[in-house]
């Protein structure tokens, strides 16, 4: 079983992308393997109001049950607390927050106590490094990226705190890693979907220096190939049982605990 | 056949210490991929000595042999383009005929020089000479200097590549950085431009707008510095054309843009 963690479903406001309705994210599963997706609403990030995106993804995912809904939480909006209850109490297994395009500080107090409240709820949050090439952003997206120092902040606010992040690179991912107690690295995973494979090796450096364990099949489809993360993994040398922790079990696992 | 048009090997006077394995992981995951020739460049020490992109002669002459070594070294596997820092005109000519006799394929460009300064055309007249193509490393769309290297963009060398039109100009890495949809509106009208795919983009539409840019008969596969994306990219191309598009993008385009017999098999 193939899950890919990193997907989402709507326009993108900085260029024109092909493949976003639920119908494409589905064939381009098809098409590169993938059995089932954690899905987010990527107009939402540039909303004023990311969470109004939340009802349209939950419609969309209770329509096909490959998808597995991400919804959004800007904690710097009124009442958002109960907009998490809400989605706790409709199942949902793990929320996102993209405190730079919202315009909030990664590691302010909306974020920590956004931290605090998915921990108490038991819920992982998810948060992306980067959507897209610093190199390549429109002149007008100008949100900074998201820092390992936040990431770091944010893991130290409870114990119960989970983190998923995305589009991490090596350098983020070990300055984190080691940055952090083994228990406070035991609650944050990685999806693959920025780490290089050869001739620099960097994920394969990573798991073995940090193990297999904590790492996601990710892909950042639709703005990024659905292939890419497998075409990662094809080219390492792993054990069936660690790829296929990489490709579900890893996430099945962190779901377990939700 | 698969050809990678765009393939870098570190060696022991580079800053590398770990170059050796590089180079290795390279080959291993050229064997995987299915990759049958690899077309390869040094730049200089690496920054070891002088800096990557503004190589000294001294470097550019050492870089060039090692390639030459890596070939021997790879006879059915890897070919070389010939670098040259073009501030530096005698020099740089030289090293393209002891490049072409040593059996150079090709004119690697990096960043030493604007492309659409004039101090290039000698070397893109050697080139038409030489029957070799010329591979310049581009921004996809520079907007301002970025340091540790004089950067160009598709507009300027389209520039160039106007200039020469008997000579087959490769962009380098559509998905190594900046815009490239910039780049690819400005590659549309210049019929001896080629489209390198390498780079870690791999964004959703980018192989599409490239296509719908020039064609598959001028786009070329590649690696550079991220295999993986590549083999990505690779895969993507499959399904999104015909097989006879495909094996253009494969090896067919740049077999027909090297000098004849570069590529054994083809």
């Amino acid at each position: 079983m193939r899950i890919d963690v990193n997907t989402s479903v709507g326009s993108y406001p900085w260029r024109r992308v092909p493949g976003t309705s639920p119908d494409a994210l589905r064939a381009a599963m098809d098409r590169a393997g993938i059995d089932a997706a954690w899905v987010f609403h990527l107009p939402g990030i540039a909303w004023r109001d990311p969470m109004e995106g939340n009802r349209w993804l939950l419609d969309a995912c209770s329509h096909e049950p490959r998808f597995m809904p991400v919804p959004a939480i800007h904690p710097g909006l009124p009442d958002w607390e109960r907009e998490l209850e809400g989605l706790q109490q409709a199942a949902v297994r793990i929320v996102r927050a993209d405190a730079p395009w919202y315009g909030l500080a990664p590691a302010g107090p909306e974020m920590r106590s956004l931290a605090r409240a998915t921990a108490s709820l038991g819920l992982p949050l998810m948060m992306a490094v980067r959507f897209e090439d610093g190199r390549q952003r429109h002149p007008l997206d100008r949100a900074e990226e998201l820092p390992a120092a936040a990431v770091r902040t944010l893991m130290r606010e409870d114990p119960r705190v989970r983190l998923v992040i995305t589009h991490a690179d090596r350098s983020f991912i070990e300055e984190v890693h080691f940055g952090s107690t083994p228990d406070e690295s035991s609650r944050i995973w990685w999806d693959i979907s920025w780490v290089w494979g050869p001739p620099e090796d960097h994920l394969a450096l990573l798991l073995e220096t940090i193990g297999p364990a904590h790492f996601l099949l990710g892909s950042g489809q639709p703005l990024r190939l659905a292939e890419t993360p497998l075409a990662r993994l094809d080219l390492l040398d792993l054990s069936d049982d660690d790829r296929s922790r990489i490709e579900s079990g890893n996430a099945l696992a962190l779901l377990a605990r939700s | 056949m698969l050809i990678d048009v765009h393939v870098h090997f570190l060696h022991a006077q580079s800053p590398r210490g770990d170059w050796r394995l590089r180079n290795e992981s390279r080959m291993r995951a050229a064997a995987r991929i299915g990759i049958t020739w690899q077309v390869s460049s040094v730049l200089g020490t690496w920054g070891e000595r002088s800096p990557i992109y503004f190589p000294s002669p001294a470097d550019v002459t050492l870089a060039n042999e090692i390639q030459r070594q890596i070939v021997v070294q790879y006879p059915h596997q890897v070919r070389g383009y010939v670098v040259v820092n073009p501030n530096f005109i005698e020099h740089g000519l030289s090293e393209m005929i002891r490049g072409k006799a040593g059996g150079m394929i090709g004119l690697k460009l990096a960043a030493s020089r604007r492309a659409d300064d004039p101090l290039l055309d000698p070397f893109c007249e050697a080139a038409a000479q030489h029957g070799f193509p010329v591979l310049q490393h581009v921004w996809q769309h520079r907007r301002r200097e970025y340091p540790g290297q004089e950067a160009s963009d598709a507009v300027e060398l389209c520039r160039l590549a106007r200039r020469h039109p008997g000579v087959a100009f490769i962009l380098a890495h559509i998905g190594g950085g900046g815009d490239w949809l910039h780049s690819l509106r400005e590659v549309r009208r210049v019929p001896n431009v080629f489209v390198d795919l390498s780079g870690s983009g791999v964004d959703g539409g980018m192989l599409e707008q490239c296509l719908d840019a020039v064609g598959a008969e001028r786009l070329l596969w590649g690696t550079d510095l991220t295999m993986d994306t590549g083999l990505a990219k690779l895969r993507y191309l499959e399904r999104l054309m015909d097989a006879e598009a495909f094996d253009c993008v494969r090896y067919r385009n740049a077999a027909s843009i090297f000098p004849a017999g570069s590529f054994p098999e083809t």
